[in-house]
């Protein structure tokens, strides 16, 4: 089904992709997500993966991809230019990007010198009247956003579209877009190695002050690593310090909604469930039937944390070698 | 140093969400608002730091109606200087952003500070627009801040870790989670408050280039399936064969 509403005269639409990590589930699924609003995709990208890497997005719709290796996503502000060059180059009206900390920086930018409307966060295509939905009230509750202008810049909230392989390889251009240099300069990067950033993460293990203590997060890391998810906390946990704040999930931590997010020692109060209710399935382990978080799970453990996880990473341990 | 801070009126955190019948609006009844907790922990206290340690003052501006003086007054509380409000019903983001730029055009402000994003409609895209519309660089998500001389040194959020950036002021800077802790208003600064004077000015002319034409509310998931703390075989059969998840 082709969406008449959002097409205008052409329907030539232009995705940003990120592919500083080679090609993420997220920029699949925003191909997928651009060539259900248009026919001729064409996915502009910088940085140094491979042709034949880049190439594979043809496979979920990219008609082609053109890279600008000159630009660096360090400069975020060059990275405005070249998305906005690129736009102008391939006449597209609609700019589809993944809402993730690139397009946070860059989509307002480019929809004030676009005077393109910007959907943040969207979960879904457009419907009948056109309206895209997005998460509001800090996942409490749905809107529906209609874009007035012309042009139109989709942010689409990860995991919430599913890749879909409908063809072969395309081809990749080099493109120089004459991007400038921007006036913010990096001084120094800190990744931690080996951690799977929490907003992409499929599968989240995440516990809170029934813990009782930092020193008692190796059982949440053990479940979390034999399934190979990431690790999550409540808020109280992140504000003494027990976890960074990065693992904060919740209506001023980070939102989420992985596939299984499995919670352990957290009531459940509404803040914490605004951050984790887009989750596919929730698990939730704690001593207080009466916990509120019960009434938001799927599956539910009335048990002691210290005990039920070392059983639940056993048997997860278990089931993973049968599959083998 | 001059810096303006952009604040927005948002429910409480503990707030039930419910709409208009007809679902086209939230529905404010018996609704608290607060000052969006982005704006007031990290935007506004970070600022107020920063004039004690540079001298300096902090304004606060607002786009809203006359029920909006009640976060102007809690923001004054705390310990801005000034507060400004552009007479208008914020509509979207484009619109807010635009108000603001052009209150903040020719007031040669050092800094502008937002919250990353409002706890209602979560879109993180005021800063970047003002900053767009002003021509001035932008630091993204910062969880840390610091200056001297006309430079900022900041920590910004990227994938999976930190960077550390610098920028010479005048710059826009979205506030995030580490960049502050919260402060609660002494008695003083409540009383001095309540007869501050606040400025009023009246909107410009702009699009709307997005517009909210409803609201729904998530289904309510049924009931939740208890398994037993001694079955986490059966757990996690569960999660692989009916909820497809492993």
């Amino acid at each position: 089904m082709r969406l008449k509403l959002f097409k205008t005269k052409n329907s030539m639409i232009l995705v940003y992709v990120n592919t500083d990590n080679g090609l993420s589930k997220a920029s699949k699924e925003v191909v997928t997500y651009a060539k259900k609003l248009g026919d001729s995709i064409t996915v502009i990208t910088n940085g140094n993966a491979p042709n034949n890497v880049l190439s594979e997005l043809g496979q979920y719709g990219a008609s082609k991809v053109l890279v600008d290796r000159s630009v660096s996503t360090d400069d975020l502000q060059q990275l405005i230019d070249l998305v906005a060059y690129s736009a102008e180059a391939t006449g597209a009206n609609t700019i589809i990007f993944s809402h993730d900390l690139v397009s946070k920086a860059v989509a307002p930018r480019l929809s004030v010198r676009l005077k393109a409307g910007l959907v943040s966060g969207a979960i879904d295509i457009p419907n009948a009247e056109g309206a895209i939905r997005v998460n509001v009230f800090s996942g409490k509750a749905f809107g529906f956003v209609k874009v007035n202008s012309v042009k139109k810049i989709v942010s689409l909230l990860p995991n919430s579209f599913q890749p879909e392989i409908i063809g072969g390889n395309c081809s990749v251009e080099e493109y120089s877009s004459g991007a400038l240099k921007g006036r913010v300069k990096v001084l120094a990067t800190k990744k931690p190695e080996g951690e799977i950033p929490l907003p992409e993460a499929d599968l989240v293990v995440s516990a809170g002050r029934g813990l009782k203590g930092p020193e008692n997060w190796g059982i949440i890391e053990d479940l979390a690593k034999s399934l190979g998810a990431a690790t999550a906390c409540s808020r109280p946990v992140a504000d003494i310090g027990w976890r960074p704040h990065h693992e904060h999930v919740g209506q001023t931590g980070v939102a989420i909604r992985p596939n299984l997010y499995i919670a352990a020692g957290i009531s459940g109060a509404i803040q914490h469930l605004a951050g984790v209710n887009g989750s596919k399935v929730i698990v939730v382990i704690n001593t207080d039937q009466e916990a509120p978080f019960f009434k938001a799970a799927d599956y539910g453990v009335i048990g002691d944390a210290f005990e039920v996880l070392p059983k639940l990473t056993e048997a997860v341990n278990k089931f993973k070698s049968s599959q083998n | 140093m001059k810096i303006l801070v952009c604040i927005s009126k948002a429910p409480d955190t503990t707030s039930k969400i419910a709409f208009t019948s007809d679902k086209s609006s939230f529905d404010e009844n018996g609704v608290q608002f607060i000052v969006n907790p982005y704006d007031e922990w990290y935007a506004l206290v970070r600022a107020l730091e920063l004039k004690e340690t540079n001298g300096g003052n902090v304004t606060i501006i607002t786009v809203g109606n006359v029920a909006d003086e009640t976060i102007m007054r809690k923001a004054l509380a705390i310990g801005a200087d000034d507060a400004v409000r552009i007479d208008s019903d914020p509509k979207d983001a484009y619109n807010t952003a635009m108000q603001i730029a052009e209150y903040a055009k020719g007031q040669s402000f050092d800094l502008i500070m937002v919250g990353k994003e409002t706890i209602n409609y979560n879109g993180s895209q005021v800063g970047g627009m003002i900053s767009e519309a002003l021509g001035l660089p932008f630091v993204s998500l910062a969880s840390k801040l610091d200056f001297l001389g006309n430079k900022l040194t900041l920590e910004r959020e990227i994938a999976g870790g930190i960077q550390v950036v610098e920028v010479d002021t005048p710059a826009v800077i979205s506030c995030a989670k580490g960049m502050a802790e919260q402060r609660i208003p002494n008695m003083r600064g409540i009383m001095a408050a309540r007869t501050r004077q606040l400025t009023v000015i009246p909107p410009i002319s702009v699009e709307e280039l997005t517009s909210y034409v409803s609201y729904d509310l998530p289904p309510v998931k049924s009931s939740c399936k208890i398994v037993s703390a001694d079955n986490m075989d059966e757990l996690v059969q569960l999660l692989h064969n009916e909820a497809k998840v492993i």
